[in-house]
């Protein structure tokens, strides 16, 4: 039995320790548990759980199944466009990516906020639209439509037609990653070299390529991962013509309406893996990156002597 | 190599960060470009530099040597910049950052691996860093990333050296050491240098003539002991260093302020008129008793002695607040107290009359 002595004495110092604190400090252990099962139970449901399925239902009949699926022409092809649009679109972003955020970090000139916000369109507008664009303009009832048609040039229902709808809609990564980190750098490096004699070229890639390299890389990767799996622009300029126009997102969904799920999950598998290792490089590389920040952002010193 | 600037102006927007300003450096010298931030002393530092180009307007040139270097791209005039932050390459050791601007050399100009090996060597013995060649600039203190600022200028052999701030970011230990020690260089190497600082006992200590600059205009140019002791403009006597204001008169060539009458120079410019009185803290002296008509009285309000000077904060009877430094010793003697009334005398002053509004 607890005396009414010790009941004053733990009611004078629950209410010197604050009223209510009993109530706080109970949320207070008990919050993270309820947040963290929450977010577990979100994480569990809408990521692991959906790329379990993919490898699930790709491997339902066997592992023999699975590699069946592509021995089909038609995957392969897919397989192949899908290759050659990222493998064209990659390096045109490449160059642009870095020309850009190098002329907007690194110039002051007239239209940069213009050109920053044009930047961006690819990420504002649906994919769907960024397709219809050049529909209407390279469409046979298009702008340049007729002069093509004239000259037996298609690009529409081809893969030019791919490739620029993967180059529109993956424009952003690259410049996007960048700008931010060679706006902190500043040209002061650059402005030394120069001083020292190094030419423009020189400086760019003595100094300002070193510093930014691991940034581009993380571009890439991102850009990469997003070339590879784009479905509503591609779509749009593509007109699903198996073995021909075909990417392997669009196979997928071919596969999907032909109600050949095996096959179909076995492509997804593939795109899926590819998002895999995007991830594990992008952490490494973002890791990379803030290394790269901080050595702009706060020098460490050491002792002097 | 020695360095005219002629009418150069320079505008950034609506800012006008050059006005018209000339200035002459001979060979050899070591010039300080001193004043406030926004005076445009960066700014004429950089035009020399070629990174910055002056205003079109027909007038502004830069010569090197004689020769308008107006057409010449930085890359091509041989400056050594050194940055306020150092700006080295943060990728490369040390030894490559100051062989940086003999490897970027066209093939035909560039000096063989032993060559760019025994003069990088060199300067590093120079900066004394020789043991730090492998080092990243991550691994060093302001100090030696400065140092090694300063010997990647050099490495290209510059026909003029310019530094911007360059000990700006150190702290004040580090700053008095790199201060001696650049004095010393240049003494050795003796390369046209031209240092841009806002700090003037780093101006008046460094260099052999100091241009004093403020809102985008030369105020004064001249020996440190020059602009020092013979202060052309209230702006210079204000920005180097402490000084008591006073407002007074003239009359009959004497300075009247307060209870004093202080006999004017013989080439005063100024003769009757409103006028303000400076006088440095370490030109007034104090006693305890009236010392005829020269003299302010004054209440002690604060005394530190840590010091060669001991510093004191007196207040005047009319609520001036007057600063004193008086030599330690005299402190000691004179055994002042706080809130004690005692007379202060100026040995010297500079007379200013005050720029008329109209």
């Amino acid at each position: 039995m607890i005396s009414s002595n010790e009941i004053r004495k733990s009611y004078t110092t629950a209410a010197i320790s604050k009223p209510k604190s009993h109530l706080t400090t109970y949320w207070l252990a008990m919050g993270p548990g309820i947040l963290i099962t929450l977010a577990s139970g979100f994480i569990l449901l809408f990521l692991v759980l959906p790329l379990a399925v993919i490898f699930m239902e790709a491997f339902k009949l066997g592992i023999g199944h699975f590699f069946k699926s592509f021995q089909d022409r038609s995957a392969w092809h897919a397989i192949q466009l899908t290759l050659i649009a990222t493998g064209i679109s990659l390096p045109l972003n490449l160059v642009f990516g870095i020309a850009a955020a190098w002329a907007i970090a690194k110039f002051e000139f007239v239209g940069k906020s213009v050109l920053i916000t044009l930047i961006d369109l690819p990420f504002a507008v649906s994919p769907i639209i960024s397709g219809l664009i050049f529909v209407l303009i390279f469409g046979l009832q298009g702008w340049f439509g007729e002069w093509l048609a004239a000259r037996d040039i298609q690009i529409i229902f081809a893969v030019p037609g791919i490739v620029l709808a993967t180059v529109f809609v993956t424009f952003p990564f690259i410049a996007r990653e960048l700008i931010p980190l060679m706006q902190e750098q500043g040209s002061d490096e650059e402005q030394a070299a120069i001083s020292l004699g190094a030419t423009g070229w020189q400086a760019f890639y003595r100094i300002t390529l070193p510093n930014i390299k691991w940034a581009v890389l993380y571009g890439v990767i991102l850009c990469n991962a997003r070339a590879m799996g784009e479905f509503g622009a591609v779509s749009v300029v593509s007109g699903h013509i198996r073995g021909k126009t075909n990417t392997v997102p669009l196979h997928i969904e071919i596969l999907y309406n032909e109600y050949n799920v095996v096959a179909a999950f076995a492509m997804a598998s593939l795109l899926a893996l590819v998002g895999l290792v995007t991830l594990a490089l992008k952490s490494f590389l973002e890791w990379k990156v803030r290394q790269d920040f901080k050595a702009t952002l706060e020098p460490t010193l050491a002792e002097d002597h | 190599m020695g360095i005219e600037v002629q009418h150069v102006s320079k505008t950034f927007g609506s800012f006008k960060a050059l006005k018209d300003v000339s200035l002459k450096v001979d060979d050899g010298e070591l010039v300080a470009l001193l004043g406030p931030s926004g005076s445009g002393k960066t700014t004429l530092l950089r035009i020399i530099a070629g990174l910055e180009l002056p205003d079109d307007d027909g007038t502004g040139s830069v010569l090197f040597s004689g020769e308008d270097v107006a057409k010449t791209h930085v890359r091509d005039r041989q400056v050594g910049f050194v940055f306020q932050h150092y700006a080295l390459f943060k990728h490369m050791s040390v030894f490559e950052n100051i062989a940086f601007g003999l490897r970027v050399r066209p093939k035909r100009e560039r000096p063989s691996k032993n060559a760019i090996a025994d003069k990088v060597n060199s300067l590093l013995k120079l900066i004394q860093l020789e043991q730090f060649a492998n080092r990243f600039p991550s691994q060093l203190s302001g100090g030696q990333r400065q140092r090694v600022a300063l010997a990647r200028a050099l490495a290209i052999e510059p026909r003029v050296l310019l530094l911007d701030e360059p000990f700006g970011a150190l702290d004040a230990k580090v700053r008095q050491g790199l201060r001696t020690w650049l004095r010393r260089l240049h003494d050795e190497v003796h390369v046209t240098t031209i240092l841009v600082t806002h700090d003037q006992e780093e101006a008046l200590e460094v260099a052999d003539r100091v241009v004093v600059m403020n809102q985008s205009k030369i105020e004064q140019v001249g020996t440190p002991e020059e602009v020092f002791h013979n202060p052309a403009s209230e702006f210079v006597i204000d920005f180097l260093g402490n000084v008591n204001v006073f407002k007074g008169r003239l009359e009959a060539g004497k300075a009247l302020f307060d209870d004093v009458a202080m006999e004017l120079p013989e080439n005063s410019r100024f003769q009757t008129g409103q006028a303000n009185v400076y006088v440095r803290p370490h030109d007034l002296d104090i006693d305890r008793h009236r010392n005829g008509s020269r003299s302010l009285a004054a209440n002690i309000e604060r005394i530190n002695p840590a010091g060669a000077h001991a510093k004191l904060t007196l207040l005047g009877i009319d609520g001036n607040q007057i600063q004193v430094d008086l030599p330690f010793e005299r402190y000691t003697s004179l055994a002042l107290k706080q809130g004690e009334l005692v007379y202060v005398s100026p040995r010297k002053v500079h007379v200013f009359a005050p720029e008329y509004m109209i």
